[in-house]
């Protein structure tokens, strides 16, 4: 047999060490990495908040500079928002969607790879920022000209605006992947309607990521060329409206809102079920509240401009859509509460964290139902009042149920369970310490305290409630050290976990904790929704699929290997990422720099697309 | 080595809706694109009309030149279905000849477009001139980076060919190809009507 020579290298071979890290393809371990880098982010960007909050705990301080301040919001928004909660969902999207699905890898592992590297040089670029002359300065919304190289002539911005293109192409290499996996990749048997909910989430938050990533990617080109290259998209003296900037961001930015809460959504559906030991209420229902809430979520970006001055036909009908959006979202948590309902509820650490997020989200939910309402919201706009309903659905919501997901899935990951003793102590730390933090929020809100402004005077009735929101926001950060402490301890020593320990219902708890390398030694035809509660319990056995089963211990299965071009190719975008940054202070080097970048990315993408996809003889050499 | 290739590619992988997946991953790319112009063509005529000096769209515009490239790059679009179909006949040989075609098509309306851009400057617009001038080059410009992109992409399938990569069996490559020069050029019958032909008829706007 002869083959066709091409000057590509062998496909790398490391089964341990860092190189086997770097060049992996196993969604398994994309999923860690990606949980890991995503973990020590949120850690960044909690210590940004506990800076804020020492900063604003009393009137008058000095602690950081009004610049800095400026720093440190901008960076928290940023990285809790890109850097935290998003590659934390992407990181339950890699580890759990193929074992939900029964697959034995994802669509395309090179791609998976790449939107790691990708997602990870990103994040290293936006937080250079701070030692390569200032971090970030206008909030997370970035709205011009603020951002304007007039008034923001420093690399800040530019930072920003990179590491966010970057981050956009990580996120829509995942998402293009997640669509194929989870529209392709399935088991036989699992219809669409008997996939489990979170792998649904996925599918559609996948789906707004497709849709609304390029939207912010124009915005963000636009501000570039009007920083690096003089363009006028948002120079009012040329003619430009800086309200453009607002409507392409925030035309994103409602969809985004959804797509850090859906995945969310997704992880509590399925933790709800098992611990009640009932299938959820209103499968139907559920899924098509999510596609609804999905399709809606392109109506209403105008609230958050409803004192830009959009006139009261459009203010009306953002309002109106807005309270709409309500709806799907409020028939989600009767869902939840109806899948409780007469259950047999076991209150492990998991499932107490997905009430938690019940219970925070319907107040997160209620204050956004406040300002739907244009004439309410005119006097909260910009207010603490938005910081607390913000940080109710992101930290409330988010959060809690990424929480929960850990706890419930560890297992999985490590093959040891959680503490729980330490677990529930965490629980109630991090839920009480949340409400001290960001209820007081509402009161100084409604009293008038702007946002993001780096201090304030005594005397205007903020100072207690600025107090206490600071001693909450330092309690929640112990409680997030416990859980750090609670997860590095139990993956080292926790009680070893079985196959399924919670008693679960869907295909990831009928293989081995941790899963084998291949996943499925046999992949199994499903019967309907829940497959493995129905083969315990109501004697529908899941067959294997004839022909497609790994004898010998999986040892004859393909399985997709490793490759070094992903890594290659996110190194050239970084590189060229940086080129592109400095062309205005240093034109021909920034170009030059931008050339090799792409170079680097292209060489990689050749070399990525000629490698061959499996080495025929590599079945016998496992 | 025909085994060996048709393990590598010609291999029908079972999916569960029995559509290929590299092809629904180009699907989904063109959908993740649509978004891209349309935000590009919607900041276009958002400001149309709203420069406070020239130069304007009728000052610069040649309709006359413009639809030949617009001619060029629409018989692109054709020798690409024509390669597509010579390599689904067997025929690497043709195949060739018309991938290289439609990329010497590619490659003129490039040429057709930088010799446009050069003229446009030397009429006094630039990026930096007025709000057509940003909003213009910026919407073009991207359209020409996507066609640079996809003439590289067919060259690519072209030499490729000559050592053997291209055969009957693995016409997907040819295909992905192939979708994605169709949606290129349709953006530009886009971007022609809006900015062109309503730019110098401001009648029909």
């Amino acid at each position: 047999m002869t083959t066709i020579s091409l000057p590509i290298p062998k496909r790398p071979v490391h089964p341990t060490g860092v190189w086997s890290w770097i060049t992996t393809v196993d969604h398994k371990r994309i999923g860690i990495l990606y949980g890991v880098t995503a973990f020590i982010m949120f850690m960044t960007g909690g210590l940004e908040a506990m800076y804020i909050r020492a900063q604003l705990a009393r009137p008058g301080q000095d602690l950081v500079s009004p610049e800095v301040y400026n720093q440190l919001f901008t960076m928290h928004g940023t990285t809790m928002i890109f850097l935290a909660i998003m590659p934390m969902g992407a990181a339950f999207f890699n580890y759990m969607i193929p074992l939900q699905i029964g697959a034995r890898d994802v669509a395309f592992p090179r791609l998976n790879a790449f939107s790691y590297w990708t997602f990870l040089f990103g994040a290293l670029m936006l937080n250079l920022s701070w030692v390569l002359g200032g971090a970030p300065n206008a909030g997370w919304f970035g709205y011009a000209p603020l951002t304007s190289s007039a008034f923001n002539p420093g690399d800040g911005i530019d930072f920003w605006i990179l590491s966010l293109q970057i981050l956009g192409i990580a996120s829509l290499a995942a998402a293009f992947n997640f669509v194929v996996t989870i529209i392709n990749m399935r088991a036989p048997g699992m219809l669409l309607m008997r996939m489990p909910l979170f792998t649904w989430m996925t599918l559609i938050t996948s789906f707004l990521l497709i849709l609304a990533f390029p939207v912010i990617t124009v915005a963000l080109i636009q501000l570039m060329f009007d920083r690096q290259f003089g363009s006028n998209f948002f120079l009012p003296a040329a003619g430009a409206s800086p309200v453009l900037w607002q409507h392409l961001f925030w035309i994103f930015g409602h969809p985004e809102v959804y797509i850090l809460i859906l995945p969310a959504m997704g992880i509590v559906s399925e933790i709800i079920p098992t611990f009640s030991k009932k299938p959820i209420f209103g499968y139907p229902v559920v899924v098509l509240s999510g596609l609804v809430i999905a399709f809606m979520g392109w109506m209403v970006w105008s609230h958050h401009m409803f004192t830009v001055g959009l006139g009261p036909v459009a203010n009306s009908v953002f309002a109106l859509t807005t309270m709409a959006i309500a709806v799907p979202t409020g028939v989600k948590i009767f869902n939840w509460i109806a899948t409780m309902w007469r259950g047999s509820i076991d209150f492990k650490t998991a499932m107490l964290f997905a009430v938690g997020f019940i219970w925070l989200f319907i107040i997160g939910g209620l204050s956004g139902v406040m300002h739907s309402s244009a004439a309410s919201d005119a006097q909260q706009q910009d207010t603490y009042f938005i910081v607390a309903h913000l940080h109710y659905v992101l930290f409330g919501g988010s959060i809690m149920a990424l929480l929960a997901g850990i706890y419930y899935w560890f297992p999985k990951f490590t093959g040891r369970l959680m503490n729980e003793t330490l677990g529930k102590i965490n629980f109630w730390l991090v839920f009480i310490s949340m409400n001290i933090t960001f209820f007081p929020m509402h009161f100084t809100g409604l009293n008038g305290m702007p946002r993001r402004i780096y201090t304030y005077d005594s005397g205007m009735g903020w100072d207690l409630w600025n107090a206490v929101s600071s001693a909450g926001a330092f309690m929640l950060g112990a409680g997030i050290l416990l859980f750090l402490y609670n997860a590095i301890t139990s993956a080292r020593s926790g009680e070893v976990a079985s196959a399924d320990p919670w008693d679960g219902r869907t295909l990831e708890w009928t293989i081995s904790s941790p899963p084998p390398e291949y996943n499925f030694e046999q992949i199994p035809t499903v019967q309907g929704r829940d497959p493995f509660w129905a083969q315990k319990y109501e004697g529908v056995a899941m067959v294997p699929v004839a022909g497609g089963s790994g004898e010998n211990g999986g040892h004859s299965i393909h399985l997709p290997q490793p490759s070094y071009w992903p890594f290659v190719a996110s190194i050239g975008i970084f590189i060229g990422g940086f080129g592109v940054l400095y062309i205005n202070a240093a034109s021909w080097i920034g170009v030059a720099v931008a050339v090799i970048g792409a170079l680097i990315t292209m060489i990689a993408v050749y070399a990525w697309s000629l490698e061959p996809v499996n080495d025929p003889d590599d079945g016998a050499a496992h | 080595m025909a085994e060996a290739t048709a393990a590598i590619h010609g291999e029908h992988e079972e999916t569960s809706t029995g559509l290929n997946n590299r092809k629904l991953l180009m699907w989904a790319f063109l959908g993740s694109d649509c978004m891209f112009f349309a935000s590009l063509i919607a900041t276009y005529v958002v400001y149309q009309g709203k420069s406070l000096k020239g130069p304007f769209p009728e000052d610069v515009f040649s309709i006359p030149i413009t639809s030949v490239s617009t001619f060029v790059l629409l018989m692109s679009s054709m020798s690409m279905v024509l390669a597509y179909a010579a390599l689904r006949q067997g025929s690497v040989k043709s195949f060739r000849i018309w991938i290289f075609s439609t990329a010497i098509l590619g490659m003129t309306f490039l040429g057709f477009q930088v010799f446009e851009f050069r003229d446009f400057v030397h009429e006094g617009l630039t990026l930096k001139t007025n709000l057509f001038g940003t909003t213009f080059f910026t919407l073009t410009g991207f359209h020409g980076a996507h066609v640079t992109l996809g003439v590289i992409w067919l060259l690519s399938l072209g030499f490729h060919s000559f050592k053997g990569g291209i055969t009957p069996d693995n016409h997907l490559d040819v295909d992905l190809a192939a979708l994605y020069w169709h949606f290129v050029d349709v953006v530009w019958i886009i971007i022609f009507t809006v900015v062109y032909l309503f730019g110098v008829f401001p009648g029909i706007n």
